[in-house]
């Protein structure tokens, strides 16, 4: 059967410039979404498509967003000091699934533990005082990380 | 490069149930591209067995927490939600919430999935038929199409389905906006959510009036109250739903409903691919050379309209 040759004539366009798609999510119980707010808007203005699951979720239903919405990276923020168990937690249900995606958390994160998240498998890990910009390329870079990956 | 082994091994597990290979399978008709087309045309194969049901409505008025428990009460092993969303015009980025609302009432076995409408609307009336295609070819039934009825394309998008549902809220001004845009002419079923507020009755009524004076031929659009958040209403809502698609099947609607959407859809293709032409031509050099000299006073518009328009045999078919 004749198939069209790919890339034949339609413009390079929407293959290079598709938007990166986060999923942003809080864990666990803790209060309230004010911060995560503010990051997804930061994200939106950078160019990014933002899933917003909000508070209370779960690793499973993290897993389950990210399939269905082929998320590019997934953006976790933690407050309730519960990030030593919950981060790596969310890596290995990643991992499990047999996903490519990179875990990058934000919030209330004391520095001397991030060498330890980063050992267990989380991609970045953006501090209480990080600036947009910060936020925007530790997302950008933790996405391009893993497709040079791959 | 995606070739043809991995769009059918995508599709064959999607219809197994894989939601990872439906997930990519919806990326690539989204980017709009050659790969997008081969998606489309593998989905074809497979499709028209999933009923189609699209919810529209002015922001905020309840359309995904109705689409959620819709999709928990439908019964069936694998309902789905496509949920779309301006894209900010600025910058291109989005905020995708409707799971918020979805999540905790759609039931595990539903899948959903964000879109945004990317820049140009026009590009949304070919990638949301195609994302519906290849949900439908993958099994899920029914579908729900979300858009915030805004805009002419948006409601078209969701009026593109076997059943469009129009929700408004109790008050005067929602049905009366709904009206304006003419959201009542295209409903099949209508839905006053946050019936758990005063006045729901009222604007039942005010519906009533607003329908008795519009003009129906066969089917006139119930109009169901619901409390959404309290899943109250919604089995009513999704036995009227199932009434109109009887309607549809018994009259013989359904196939020029699908027809005429279909129509549409090929000219809708048509019309993105000329305007991207479109838009190449008068950024490419030659094109600029052209607009320079009407810039110039040099060239009418009209005349510089002839030199460039693909649609002008005298001009070589350039890329
Ligand atoms: N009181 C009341 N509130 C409701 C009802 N249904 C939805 N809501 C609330 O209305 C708000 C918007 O609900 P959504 O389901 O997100 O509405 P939507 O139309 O999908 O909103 P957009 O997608 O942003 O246009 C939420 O806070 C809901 O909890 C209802 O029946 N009664
Ligand atoms: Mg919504």
């Amino acid at each position: 059967m004749g198939e069209p040759p790919v890339n034949a004539s339609l413009p390079p366009s929407a293959e290079t410039e598709a938007p990166i798609r986060v999923v942003l999510a809080k864990l666990g119980f803790d209060g309230h979404d004010r911060g995560l707010k503010v990051v997804a808007r930061t994200l939106r203005d950078a160019g990014m498509e933002v899933i917003y699951l909000g508070l209370r979720q779960t690793t499973d239903s993290i897993v389950a967003a990210c399939e269905q919405e082929d998320a590019d990276v997934i953006g976790l923020s933690m407050h309730n000091a519960g990030h030593l168990t919950l981060a790596p937690r969310m890596v290995q249900a990643v991992d499990q699934a047999g996903l490519d995606v990179p875990v990058v958390i934000g919030g209330i994160v004391p520095a001397d533990d991030v060498p330890t998240l980063t050992d267990s498998g989380v991609a970045a890990v953006i501090g209480p005082g990080a600036s947009a910009e910060e936020v925007v390329s530790a997302v950008k870079a933790s996405v391009s990380r893993q497709a040079a990956s791959q | 490069m995606v070739n043809h082994n991995l769009i059918d091994e995508l599709f064959d597990s999607a219809r197994g149930g894989d939601q990872r290979g439906l997930g990519k399978l919806l990326t690539m008709v989204e980017r709009q591209s050659e790969v997008a087309a081969r998606v489309s045309e593998r989905a074809h194969r497979d499709a028209g067995q999933a009923r189609i049901v699209g919810v529209t409505g002015a922001p905020g008025v309840g359309k995904s927490t109705i689409t959620g428990r819709l999709a928990a009460v439908a019964g069936t092993a694998r309902p789905a939600i496509l949920a779309v969303d301006p894209s900010s015009p600025l910058t291109g980025g989005a905020i995708l919430g409707d799971r918020i609302r979805m999540d905790n009432y759609a039931g595990s076995g539903a899948f959903i999935r964000s879109m945004a409408t990317r820049g140009h609307a026009g590009g949304l009336s070919v990638a949301v038929p195609d994302a519906v295609r290849v949900l439908d070819a993958a099994g899920c039934d029914p579908i729900f199409v979300e858009t915030v009825g805004v805009g002419q394309v948006e409601v078209s998008i969701a009026t593109a389905a076997d059943t469009a549902v129009v929700v408004v809220t109790p008050g005067w001004g929602d049905a009366v906006q709904a009206n304006k845009a003419g959201l009542l002419e295209v409903a099949d079923v209508l839905v006053v959510n946050k019936a758990d507020r005063p006045d729901a009755r009222g604007t039942r009524r005010d519906l009533e009036v607003m329908l008795d004076l519009g003009h129906q031929c066969g089917w006139r659009a119930p109009i169901v109250l619901t409390a959404a958040t309290e899943g109250e209403g919604i089995d009513d809502l999704w036995t009227e739903i199932g009434r109109h698609i009887a309607h549809l099947h018994r009259s013989g609607e359904l196939v020029h409903r699908r027809s005429r959407r279909r129509r549409g859809e090929v000219a809708d293709r048509i019309k993105l691919h000329l305007s991207e032409r479109v838009h190449q031509i008068v950024q490419n050099e030659s094109g600029e050379t052209v607009l320079e000299r009407v810039d110039r006073n040099e060239l009418s518009p009209a005349a510089a309209e002839l030199l460039l328009s693909p649609l002008n045999p005298d001009n070589p078919p350039e890329d």
